[in-house]
């Protein structure tokens, strides 16, 4: 077992976890953070993404001990003070989201996307969600989405 | 039937943003997988590797033994209770089913099938420990194909049968007007019109829902609990007690969120029947989830059919008989639904033509495969890609626009109601106008222009045009046609509504939504009905202890029926108010009118509002004679027919064919939904729908090499395509309003992906027709497509 | 989903990762970004007893020049060398074929050397480093040493990377003012390379003077299609001349079969992108 401390949504959790665990079962399994989830084993579909100090990454495919010292943010963060963040809100408002599973990880894709590139085009949206799966929208809400929350400052 | 009230409707029809999402866009969610019971432990599956083989024996002495191990369990553990795996529908009365053991005993009939069950205190040592359970296997040939199994001398996967085929079904129809049946139909057209035939691939594919199947079961209660990441929570209750001999009023079952299901999760599974049988034998709480491996591997697949169309016409293009033979894959072993899903096929190659004689001829046959069942439009999809592939192909042959093809042959508007070949009565449509938008918003002239000349100046990317002109059969279903059919439930659907004391309201529904947005459809419905706030409304369903009669959630059934139950339960409601406020306003019900959520005593101002009426039931200090506490009202609706949305879909494809590469330039279509309650819930049905078919069309296929091993076992290999590999498209809708239930509503969950695939495999054979290529199988792989210009060439 | 176990080590300087993985013998694995040893251990198509992570090892990050030469550190992310202003000054192809690497995501955690020393077939980051006539800064018990990229890539999967030894740097000569284009064939965005071509073309006089052409996944590893370089010195770099060099794109290849296609549409492949990576490399 290893020692780790890592800031999860902005606040600091200590725990003993074996190498082999993954960030995204530290999450759900260790800390409670069920919001983030698993949808396949090969890196594919995205279900997993998070930001690790401030960029996306794919919870699966990082162990929590490269986590230890650094600062994880989860879906269950972006909200501050019960306000929506606006990309959270710009799902909802363009029903970018069915069944819902995809949508944590899609979430935080489209933030990071923006961060880089904050007035997207359409092909620009689309290119920068190649790593996130979703099975039930067809994508073309989530792109509204996340156009309607580039134009919004978000 | 007639509206509860007077005032319009003013939340039907409106796009509200979902009740759902907030848990949703915030990860507050409770998939199965989140859930945990005290002392719980986890399952994991050993799996066999092989695809046929007879199994000489199960070591789990080092597994038994390992860390964390509470115990292993094997096939012969399990022979006297495990059962066997259900089949409800019997094609025909021949219909040969096979004994279907959740763990096998002592034969694997497919890679994935489940031979051992390990239980330990963590996911992990569960996972370790599977490594160590050692099985012999022998090997026996391997049947992949329903050609190879169907021939003389095949590998028999169940010997007791004496046969790889499940079942023959032939149906033979044939109109009042008919000359013939359709054998006499095709000679009459061999001597003085055209026979048309062609052979089409439907390929097998993955339902992929994105969460992987979960389950957790807890015996230590009174009820025995099953939490699964099922669509079908009512219908698993009830075939877990049949199966298992568990008494039904023990057995509670439980779909919490669910992730996606699209047939996928219309199934009676053996991981949930291990799970039960194991935490059952334990007396513990006992989870298991799949890994999206086991996932590609064992959850149902679909479609997987041999289509072979025989089309006999006048030679002025009008069809007069259609022949459909059919060999459909149903792998290993006979699922839930097994021969029924390509049987409901059966009544949809006719499609929206005219034509007196049609014969369905369908072979099902088992082969070392994952089982295959209902996905996504579970038989509409591979009947209407048979007929759409078929009339653009006959178009091309008479030289004759395809869409004037389909004009030619379709039921006009004013012939509704019309009564199929195949027998259904299609209550209303409108294909010239879906046609005609659908055309306007294409620019389908200046596309065929700008095709033509691409192909003078022999341009090495090329473009084509694809129609497909669908509709399809959904609101499944009428429970006496299903009984005609040897289906063994019924197609009903109940709903209560209750108002609250306070003036809330709860709609329990006995549909099961995993996406669907039904908790805000059903609000704006009771809403509506009862002139209350659309948040003041809770939608609860998906627990049997909550919600405990229904028929779940498939084949675009809640709105046309699940949604008409709440109206009716609501219609209820307030004919019991009107009764209690006319006594209350002292008034005869008769003078008492109903109007934006208040009973009033007509033309007076005197007046009570629904909130009062509800919470007078509850004290019950003066309630007329005869009427009963409370306020609330149930209803159990089973649809009199199926309902029948349509639409045009058009595709323009950019074929390069340097490398093979198909890409959709443009995509539009226009469905006929009949009424929409919520029009952004419809567009965003239309749109995953729509992609799930040009992912059959382009990037999709389950691939097994031949030693019976699924290749496509990961999402690297099974390609979802991601947004960056898909078009936007233009969508667009034409009302015609059902006649058959009080909304006007025909179903859309399904359509998209009923009309999608032929419109894109149309739309690329279009753009290669000049390269001597008529027929692509799909996925339109860049590969296929590439060679099939190079066979073109050779011609 | 769930790995084996394995005993994990973070060493925070390459002196200390050389004698750590020099002391776990073979059943050691090094961790870079994960992005192809976390998918492999997943599914536990290995289970190595040791994994050695490099990923605090500050020292083998980053990207400099050194004189004429452009280093890039081995555990530097996919989307710091897309993104580097001086890797695409030098070697236009390879930021080019950076940023085509999987999906944004893994573009954040995977490594150029981790990608390197991976040497899957249909990695991207070998053609570019193999066009440009990159070399390979290897550490290892021994001491450093230095292999030509021309030497390095030795068959599926195999490297002349030694067990005990850690890939530190690629060092990549200056190919400033030279055109670049990676060319990526892919049926959906976020797949392995079907076949891809890394061009970079000098131009003098608006003739081609020099062409550099490496190809992904035609083989059991990256290659040169030195034919093609040949005959585009002094050509035209039009659409006919270069179609017709092109066409020997495939020669001396043995490009695998499989179900994203067969060996003869890889090698048109390989022809087609071909000319269109060298067209855009000369104009871009």
């Amino acid at each position: 077992m290893t020692s780790i401390t890592v800031n999860v949504d902005g606040a600091s959790y200590t725990d003993e976890v074996e190498p082999r665990m993954l960030l995204v079962q530290y999450l759900r399994e260790q800390i409670g953070k069920t919001g983030t989830v698993v949808g396949c084993d090969t890196t594919n579909c995205g279900a997993c993404t998070v930001h690790l100090d401030g960029r996306s990454v794919k919870s699966c495919s990082v162990l929590a001990v490269q986590a230890d010292g650094h600062e994880v943010t989860t879906i269950e963060g972006l909200a501050t003070n019960g306000e929506l963040h606006p990309m959270q809100q710009a799902f909802h408002e363009s029903h970018a989201l069915q069944c819902g599973y995809c949508t944590p990880g899609m979430i935080m894709q489209a933030i990071d996307l923006l961060v880089d590139n904050p007035d997207p085009s359409e092909q620009e949206v689309r290119d920068g969600l190649e790593g996130n799966l979703c099975r039930c929208t067809g994508y073309q809400n989530i792109v509204k989405a996340v156009r309607a929350a580039a134009k919004a400052g978000a | 039937m007639t509206a509860t009230t007077d005032a319009p409707a003013m939340e039907v029809g409106r796009d509200r943003r979902r009740k759902e999402d907030h848990r949703l866009i915030t990860g507050r969610t409770r998939w199965t997988d989140n859930l945990s019971a005290p002392g719980m432990l986890h399952i994991a599956m050993v799996r066999s590797p092989v695809a046929h083989a007879t199994i000489g024996s199960v070591n789990v002495k080092a597994a038994q033994e390992a860390s964390g191990v509470i115990a292993v369990v094997t096939g012969e553990d399990l022979a006297d209770e495990q059962g066997t795996l259900p089949n409800v529908w019997s094609i025909t009365p021949e219909q040969k089913v096979p004994p279907h053991p959740s763990v096998a005993v002592d034969t694997v009939r497919f890679a994935g099938e489940i031979v051992a069950v390990v239980v330990a205190r963590s996911a992990a040592q569960a996972r370790d420990a599977i490594e160590l359970v050692d099985v012999d296997y022998d090997d026996l040939p391997v049947v992949l194909d329903t050609r190879d199994a169907l021939a003389d001398g095949a590998t028999i996967l169940h010997p007791d049968l004496g046969t790889n085929e499940s079942a023959h079904l032939v149906l033979d129809f044939q109109t009042e007007g008919a000359a013939g049946n359709v054998d006499a139909v095709i000679e009459a057209a061999s001597k003085d019109g055209i026979v048309f035939e062609r052979e089409y691939e439907q390929q097998r594919l993955i339902p992929a829902f994105m969460e992987p199947r979960s389950m957790l079961c807890d015996p230590t209660g009174e009820q025995i609990v099953l939490w699964s990441a099922t669509q079908i929570p009512h219908v698993l209750r009830v075939l877990l007690a049949l199966s298992l001999g568990i008494s039904e009023s023990k057995l509670r079952v439980v779909a919490p969120d669910v992730g996606g299901g699209f047939g996928g999760k219309l199934q009676v599974t053996p991981e949930e029947f291990i799970t039960v049988l194991v935490a059952r034998r334990l007396g513990k709480p006992c989870k298991y989830t799949e890994t999206r491996s086991e996932s590609l591997m064992a959850a149902h697949h679909g479609r997987a059919q041999h289509q072979k169309l025989t089309l006999a016409a006048k030679k002025d293009g009008t069809v007069t008989g259609l022949k459909v033979e059919l060999e459909a894959d149903m792998g290993a072993y006979l699922s839930l639904l097994g021969g029924g899903t390509p049987t409901l096929g059966a009544f949809m190659f006719n499609a929206i033509y005219k034509f007196d004689a049609y014969r369905f001829d369908l072979r099902t046959a088992f082969t070392n495969k994952a089982w295959t069942d209902a996905y996504r439009g579970a038989g509409r999809p591979e009947a209407t890609f048979g007929i759409e592939r078929l009339m653009d192909d006959f178009a091309h042959e008479l030289g004759m626009d395809p869409l004037e093809l389909r004009e030619k042959n379709w039921i006009r508007h004013e012939e509704f109601p019309f009564t199929t070949v195949a027998g259904l009565e299609y209550d209303s449509g409108n294909y010239e106008a879906a046609t005609a938008k659908a055309k306007e918003l294409f620019g389908y002239d200046e596309l065929r222009a700008e095709q033509a000349e691409r192909r003078d100046r022999k341009d090495p990317v090329q473009l084509g045009i694809g129609v497909s002109t669908y509709t399809e059969m959904c609101g499944l279903a009428p429970s006496r046609i299903l009984g005609a059919l040897s289906y063994a439930a019924g197609g009903w659907e109940h709903a209560s509504v209750r108002m609250l004391p306070t003036g809330k309201v709860e709609v329990v529904t006995g549909s099961s939504a995993h996406g669907q947005g039904h908790e805000t459809a059903w609000s704006q419905i009771a809403a509506d009905a009862l002139g209350v706030d659309f948040d003041d409304i809770e939608v609860l369903h998906g627990d049997t202890a909550v919600a405990p009669r229904g028929m779940d959630t498939y084949g675009s059934r809640s709105l046309v029926v699940g949604g008409m139950a709440v109206v009716a339960a609501a219609e209820k409601v307030v004919e019991k108010a009107k009764v209690i406020a006319a006594h209350m306003l002292e008034a005869s019900p008769d003078d008492v009118e109903f109007a934006a959520g208040a009973f009033s005593v007509r033309g007076t101002d005197q007046a009570k509002t629904m909130a009062e009426v509800a919470f007078a039931a509850f004290a019950a200090h003066d309630l007329p004679d005869g009427v009963e506490p409370t306020l609330e009202g149930d209803a159990t609706i089973d649809p009199n027919t199926f309902s029948y949305p349509h639409g045009t879909h058009l595709c323009a494809t950019e074929v390069d064919t340097e490398t093979g590469q198909v890409t959709i330039r443009k995509y539009v279509c226009v469905d006929d939904i009949g009424k929409v309650v919520n029009p952004l819930i419809v567009e965003g049905q239309v749109h995953g729908g729509v992609v799930q078919g040009i992912a059959q069309a382009l990037f999709e296929e389950a691939v097994y090499d031949e030693s019976g091993t699924l290749i496509t076992g990961s999402f690297t290999d099974y390609l979802v395509p991601s947004a960056a590999d898909l078009p936007t498209m233009v969508t667009d809708r034409t009302e015609t309003p059902a006649t058959t239930n009080p909304l006007g509503v025909k179903g859309v969950g399904e359509a998209g992906t009923i009309a999608s695939t032929p419109a894109v495999v149309n739309a690329a054979v279009d753009a290669l027709r000049p390269y001597g290529v008529d027929d692509i199988t799909m996925p339109l792989s860049p590969h296929r497509v590439w060679r099939a210009i190079q066979d073109g060439a050779d011609r | 989903m769930i790995p084996a176990r394995f005993d994990y080590h973070a060493p925070t300087t390459l002196d200390e990762a050389v004698r750590l993985l020099a002391g776990a013998g073979d059943e050691a694995k090094v961790l870079a970004g994960g992005q192809s040893l976390l998918p492999v251990l997943r599914l536990r198509l290995a289970a190595p007893e040791v994994v050695v992570d490099l990923g605090r090892v500050d020292e083998l990050r980053g990207v400099r020049e050194d004189g004429d030469t452009l280093v890039i550190g081995a555990m530097t992310p996919h989307a710091e060398v897309a993104a580097s202003d001086v890797v695409r000054r030098h070697a236009r192809v390879l930021s080019e074929a950076a940023a085509t690497v999987a999906d944004p995501q893994v573009r954040h955690r995977g490594t150029i050397g981790g990608a390197i020393a991976h040497a899957d077939p249909a990695g991207d980051m070998p053609a570019p480093v193999l066009a440009l006539g990159g070399e390979l800064v290897v550490v290892g018990p021994g001491g450093r040493r230095t292999v030509p990229a021309d030497d390095f890539f030795e068959d599926l999967f195999t490297t002349a990377l030694g067990d005990d030894e850690i890939l530190a740097e690629v060092r990549i000569p200056s190919h400033q003012g030279w055109g670049g284009h990676y060319a990526k064939f892919t049926r959906v965005a976020q797949q392995w390379s079907i076949v891809a071509v890394a061009a970079a073309v000098r131009t003098e006089g608006g003739s081609i003077a020099e062409a550099k052409v490496a190809l992904t996944n035609m083989g059991s590893t990256v290659v040169r299609a030195t034919a093609v370089e040949q005959a585009l010195v002094g050509a035209e770099p039009s659409d006919e001349v270069v179609r017709a060099a092109a066409a020997q794109a495939a020669e001396g290849t043995s490009p695998p079969s499989d179900i994203n296609g067969d060996a003869d549409f890889r090698r048109n492949l390989a022809t087609v992108l071909t000319r269109r990576a060298v067209l855009a490399a000369a104009g871009s």
